[in-house]
């Protein structure tokens, strides 16, 4: 099932035919065949999938940190290996664990890409990582913890705020919510939605978490059978039959996640997808 | 949501948009009106940057003039911070902009703080600090101490009940430790045998005392080198092996879950690579003597024209066999020594990524200098032994 998109999108993200095969002496592992997968500017697309399925791999052949066995991508119209040479202007990445330099204090790790420019005058960067820090919600006093003393919630801030300090069009997550207490995680996804409507971003983000995937997402795509199966907006996609979207969806814990968006719609600020 | 995207990496129309300020004379005032991407990718090349600061410096914050962002085509956090920067972080007395880039303004004025100092570090601090280490040594001293009495119990309990002990990670380590490091052992020594081989020659020969490298050779290379060139080679190659696979275990907790499911650390960990380095450390170590003993009879051949025949029938009676007994022995100690010094730093790696690359330094650097005294103190303990 195809996605009708606005005719004048511009598409941040493109992946044609894209095969990703495993070799491993047991006999090779296809993960993807023919994906094809297009995101265009200012959605937040959620990739949905069992385990197994490729998302991570996904979102690191977008980053261009791995290379599919053929097919093509193009991230804002080069392929992603272009993009590093100015690599946080481009493309942000949110890892799982985070992934802060442990060497570094929370602000040296916001600060860090801006540093690597060796060009702009030292109280600029101060001054822009520590605007970046409260804009995730952190106040100045956390500037000169060193990772090892944040919590896991602290840790997701920071490396959001060092994702996004060279206001990237680009944002890709990794299970954002994960490992997060049920109120830290809400106050992420309010986060990341102030910071997706302040910033213009795209946003493109692997959850399993059901509530931040209802609450956040303006279009979910489904990975199974090693493609996408469907993209669209909640409602499409819990629609089109097959057996992974029932499971997930339609199972109890999908059910329960469902009732309490509709319940919370009233008081809480509407999803992106219906704005 | 705001249009004004910033662009991908140098596009096409970056060249006509470089950020700039300029002054100018419009409704009866002077204006600073800024203009272009005034975005972080198009002042990072020192080229835009340097223009961007002259520009800059042509307009100071002083005066109040009046200033004009409309004509920016893209302001993102960066620009705003240096506009705002620029202004010493107050509004200018008169401001026209778009109210796209006015929301980014707000945040950065908003959020603009000045960042928190660290107090400076006092004398009294900089003294208990210092005093620290003397404290520190003696808990150095004590885990180490500790540690040992670990092991010693673990072998009793090992010999209690052998059929219990972790045999299949031992007898793994000693393919690691031992096996993997023949030939590396072997390339050393030979090199080292034929440059000694080769140096003594020269002197050997003003004298008229060819014969006597085999003396030379053969006590000098079974007796101290072998020993301490092995130990050296294995100290560099399996302690810091040992230090960072346990490390890398405390980093993602393995040994936190190996404790909870109540397996000794010492008896499943220490324990095997103790033993399986006390075993193979002499065996390495008689292989490097074999290597470098070979790599100067070659080269006494060469130079001394010293037959091999001659060379192996004067070697056992220019080299008493307790010699031999008493490298054996000593390697045996060297290679407890390296396996507890690597186990003794892994243990001590904090859960970060630094103190790990400092837990295999420490452990390397600790473990050469205590192989090098051990040798020292086996020289003095035992110079009545096996010397002519």
């Amino acid at each position: 099932m195809s996605y009708n998109f606005p005719p004048d999108a511009e598409r941040v993200v493109e992946i044609r035919k894209l095969w990703t095969i495993f070799k491993s002496p047991d006999g090779d592992q296809v993960v993807h065949r023919d994906l094809d997968l297009t995101i265009v500017r200012g959605e937040v697309l959620s990739l949905v999938g069992g385990s197994g399925t490729g998302k991570t791999v996904l979102l690191r052949q977008i980053l261009g940190l791995e290379h599919p066995t053929r097919g093509e991508v193009t991230v804002l119209g080069r392929p992603p290996t272009q993009l590093s040479a100015a690599g946080a202007a481009n493309v942000g990445m949110l890892f799982q664990h985070g992934a802060l330099f442990s060497a570094f204090s929370v602000l040296d790790n916001i600060a860090f890409p801006l540093r690597e420019l060796k060009l702009l005058p030292d109280d600029l960067i101060r001054d822009a990582a520590l605007v970046k820090l409260q804009m995730v919600g952190l106040s100045p006093q956390q500037a000169t913890k060193s990772p090892a003393d944040l919590s896991g919630g602290m840790i997701k801030r920071v490396a959001l705020a060092r994702a996004l300090i060279m206001d990237p069009p680009l944002l890709l997550l990794d299970e954002p919510t994960a490992g997060l207490d049920p109120d830290s995680a809400d106050g992420f996804c309010d986060l990341l939605r102030g910071l997706h409507r302040e910033l213009g971003l795209t946003v493109v983000m692997i959850t399993h978490d059901l509530d931040t995937l209802f609450d956040l997402s303006s279009r979910i795509a489904v990975l199974a059978d090693h493609k996408v199966i469907v993209s669209g907006t909640t409602r499409e996609v819990i629609a089109y039959p097959h057996p992974f979207i029932h499971d997930y969806f339609l199972g109890g814990r999908g059910q329960r996640a469902m009732e309490a968006l509709h319940e919370g719609t009233a008081s809480r600020p509407a999803p992106l997808s219906e704005r | 949501m705001p249009t004004d995207l910033p662009m991908p990496a140098d596009a096409p129309e970056a060249q006509g948009a470089q950020p700039r300020v300029d002054e100018r004379e419009q409704e009866g005032g002077p204006w600073a009106v800024a203009s272009g991407r005034w975005t972080v990718l198009a002042m990072s090349s020192a080229p835009a940057w340097a223009a961007l600061s002259d520009s800059l410096k042509g307009v100071p914050a002083q005066d109040d003039r009046a200033w004009d962002l409309r004509p920016i085509d893209q302001l993102d956090h960066i620009g705003a911070q240096l506009l705002w920067n620029h202004w010493g972080q107050a509004w200018p007395a008169r401001l026209e902009m778009d109210s796209q880039h006015k929301a980014v303004l707000d945040q950065v004025a908003l959020y603009t703080c000045s960042a928190p100092v660290e107090a400076p570090v006092t004398l009294a601090q900089r003294f208990k600090a210092f005093a620290h280490n003397g404290a520190r040594m003696m808990i150095v001293a004590r885990d180490f101490l500790a540690l040992i009495g670990q092991l010693t119990l673990d072998l009793g309990k090992l010999l209690r009940a052998p059929h219990r002990g972790p045999w299949r990670d031992f007898s793994g380590q000693i393919y690691q430790f031992g096996t993997t490091a023949l030939p590396i052992t072997a390339l050393v020594g030979l090199l080292i045998g034929v440059v000694l081989a080769y140096l003594t020659s020269q002197q050997l020969r003003q004298y008229g005392a060819e014969t006597f490298i085999v003396n030379i050779l053969g006590l000098s290379l079974i007796r101290e080198l072998g020993p301490v060139l092995a130990a050296v080679l294995i100290a560099g190659r399996s302690g810091s092996a040992i230090t960072a696979q346990i490390g890398v275990m405390r980093v993602t907790e393995e040994l936190d879950a190996m404790r909870v499911m109540g397996i000794p650390h010492g008896f499943r960990l220490v324990m095997p690579r103790v033993l399986a380095l006390a075993i193979t450390m002499p065996l390495i170590s008689m292989w490097t003597s074999m290597a470098a003993l070979f790599g100067g009879m070659i080269a006494a051949d060469l130079s001394l024209d010293i037959s091999p025949a001659y060379f192996i029938s004067a070697l056992p009676r220019a080299v008493p066999m307790s010699n031999l007994y008493l490298a054996l022995s000593k390697s045996a100690v060297f290679g407890v020594l390296i396996a507890l010094i690597g186990c003794y730093f892994g243990m001590k790696v904090k859960p970060n990524t630094e103190s790990l690359g400092r837990g295999t330094t420490a452990s390397v650097v600790t473990s050469i200098t205590v192989v090098i005294l051990v040798d020292a103190l086996f020289a003095v303990l035992f110079k009545g032994v096996g010397l002519r």
